[in-house]
């Protein structure tokens, strides 16, 4: 039992060898988990090469053709980009109108429920869409929605009127996209809001109580203010992921009706390189392009977020 | 907040007005479920007459009976059960020692491999490249391909390492003057005291290998290898059943029935799990919020 003095002020002073006998142990746990990045995350990075060349197949990656920026020209040529592009924007943009305010509001509302079981029993059931597949929530919204049989077309012939196949309309077809996207995650983005609105003083609420003001007035001068760096922070990071629509939302809601609203970036990639034509080049360039705009957009926003809540808010 | 016992008139309304606006979520929230268990429990006539499914008229079984005489959703849910248990065993071992190592602050070249890390949530190859890669690996068309490429997140080892930074320094500094090393460390002091943390992260991944369907039909060809969502999927997709599940094409009911009872059964251990777990699931999101 020998008593080892702990300096660890020290390590910087320590040799190379002295580093490895003190610290080996956790190099050697590192090692699967190094593997692991190596295989499957920077590995794949060193085929973006493909991007920059005409894929052979029998030749295979190292040995196919350079053709410098050509599959990119030919991506920025093609309209089918842009109209993704365009569809990636504009289904991200209505998320942030509609979807980023729905938890804040949700969690406002419900903060201000007076029966605390009510309120624990709403809270609950609302994380529960969080948990399921999104194939499921598709099946859920392919059945409400179902010419025949669906709550919601029998409602539209009740009233008078004709049963359409929503899904498969362009007029429609980003509504639903943003819908069941906010029926998913309602619940579980409001936990950060609500976690906030407790931490709120209680003294802030007992003053406004004191000047008279009613429960909306102490929500909009109290409960909203105190939250406010939590929501900032959270729509930064949206922001960073203006470029991200959910791919397994989209890859099942999508059919052949409705590319022309809704097809996003990742399904563009998905289509051009693996499902109708094998692309694999173009397909990499576009992949390359989404990554290094996301990259920028993710790196700034979260200088963005430090800045606003003086270095506690950042991702990292 | 409960010492406010004056209560105005526009109080009482604002209460009564977001009592409602509650039960209409709930409501909400609730009836695409409610909708498609009655529907698939219904009678044909039940469900094509009424316009608001509210109640099943008896019980009747034909749905999930012709659903399961199809030997395929058996099989897939083996493949679900497989990819869940061995995937997130796998994932708990990689994530807990990639979360032990990049909390040790002490550790020289520590900030390298938390970026050497964290840089792969920021970039990433792209869709092509990865599949490539999983093709070369040899693992299409194996259950293994739904399992090692999704085997570590980095959002979930980020969580566990700021569970692990939150264990008192002095505890390993007890354990080494024991004469413990970081193993010993690791073993017998640090993930016993992390049970209810690395419950929590088990459950994440657990619902993540249970949910994940886009990658099983891309990387798997083979039907006897598609886990249930893949087959949900199918499905869904096909607009007459029994074309997708049977090749001796009687139908008698309805294929909405059929579907609604096809994703009854892929999401029911979910939601019958669910209510217990839940709370783990919310203890997990408000530390992986705190900044490690």
């Amino acid at each position: 039992m020998t008593a080892k003095p702990l300096r660890f002020k020290d390590a910087h002073r320590l040799t190379f060898k002295g580093v490895l006998t003190k610290y080996w142990q956790l190099y050697l746990l590192f090692i699967p988990v190094a593997i692991w990045y190596i295989l499957f995350s920077y590995a794949p990075m060193t085929s973006i090469t493909i991007a920059l060349k005409r894929l052979s197949v029998l030749r295979g990656i190292a040995g196919s053709p350079w053709v410098g920026w050509e599959n990119f020209e030919q991506m920025f040529a093609a309209p089918m980009f842009w109209r993704a592009f365009r569809n990636t924007l504009i289904i991200s943009a209505q998320n942030l109108l509609f979807g980023f305010p729905a938890p804040i509001i949700f969690a406002l509302l419900l903060n201000e429920m007076s029966a605390p079981r009510f309120k624990k029993t709403v809270q609950t059931i609302s994380y529960l869409p969080h948990f399921i597949s999104w194939s499921v929530a598709g099946g859920l919204v392919y059945m409400l929605l179902s010419l025949n049989t669906g709550t919601i077309n029998n409602l539209v012939v009740a009233l008078g009127g004709e049963a359409q196949n929503f899904i498969g309309m362009n007029a429609w077809f980003r509504t639903i996209v943003v819908v069941s996207g906010i029926w998913k995650s309602l619940g579980w983005s409001a936990i950060v809001y609500l976690a906030a609105i407790t931490g709120v003083d209680e003294q802030l609420y007992e003053a406004a109580y004191m000047d008279g003001a009613g429960r909306l007035s102490r929500l909009w001068h109290v409960t909203l203010p105190g939250i406010r760096s939590t929501i900032s922070v959270m729509l930064i990071l949206q922001v960073g992921n203006l470029l991200s629509v959910n791919f397994d939302q989209i890859y099942i809601l999508i059919n052949e009706m409705v590319y022309e609203t809704g097809e996003t970036l990742d399904y563009y990639i998905y289509r051009v390189g693996l499902y109708s034509t094998n692309n694999f080049s173009m397909a990499t360039a576009v992949g390359l392009i989404k990554s290094l705009i996301g990259f920028v957009l993710v790196l700034s926003t979260n200088l963005i977020t430090k800045k606003i809540t003086d270095g506690e808010g950042g991702i990292w | 907040m409960n010492n406010r016992q004056v209560r105005s008139k526009a109080d009482i309304a604002f209460q009564i007005v977001n009592t409602v606006l509650m039960i209409l979520i709930l409501i909400c929230t609730l009836y695409p479920f409610w909708y498609v268990i009655v529907c698939s429990l219904s009678s044909i006539s039940h469900v094509t007459n009424s316009v608001v499914l509210m109640w099943p008229d008896g019980i009747h079984w034909d749905a999930y009976e012709q659903v399961f005489r199809n030997d395929l959703v058996p099989v897939a849910y083996g493949n679900t059960v497989f990819v869940t248990i061995i995937g997130t065993a796998i994932s708990m071992v990689i994530t807990s020692l990639s979360a032990f190592v990049l909390s040790r602050k002490e550790l020289p070249g520590n900030r390298a491999l938390t970026l050497f890390a964290v840089f792969t949530m920021l970039f990433n190859a792209g869709l092509v490249p990865f599949y490539l890669q999983v093709r070369d690996l040899g693992l299409l068309n194996t259950r293994w391909s739904l399992i090692w490429p999704f085997a570590l997140s980095t959002y979930n080892t980020v969580i566990l390492r700021n569970f692990f930074k939150s264990v008192p320094n002095a505890l390993y500094e007890a354990s080494a003057i024991d004469g413990s090393s970081y193993i010993g460390y690791f073993f017998r002091i640090l993930l016993p005291l992390s049970m209810p943390s690395i419950a929590t992260i088990t459950l994440f991944y657990a619902v993540s290998y249970w949910n994940a369907y886009f990658y099983s039909i891309l990387f798997i060809t083979d039907r006897t290898l598609y886990p249930i969502q893949a087959i949900l999927r199918q499905v869904l997709m096909s607009s007459e059943f029994n074309t997708m599940l049977y090749d001796d094409a009687t139908q008698s009911l309805p294929s909405e029935m059929l579907k609604c009872a096809m994703i009854v059964i892929t999401a029911l251990p979910i939601l019958c799990v669910y209510p217990f777990l839940q709370r783990y699931f919310v203890k997990g999101i408000m530390v992986g919020s705190l900044k490690g």
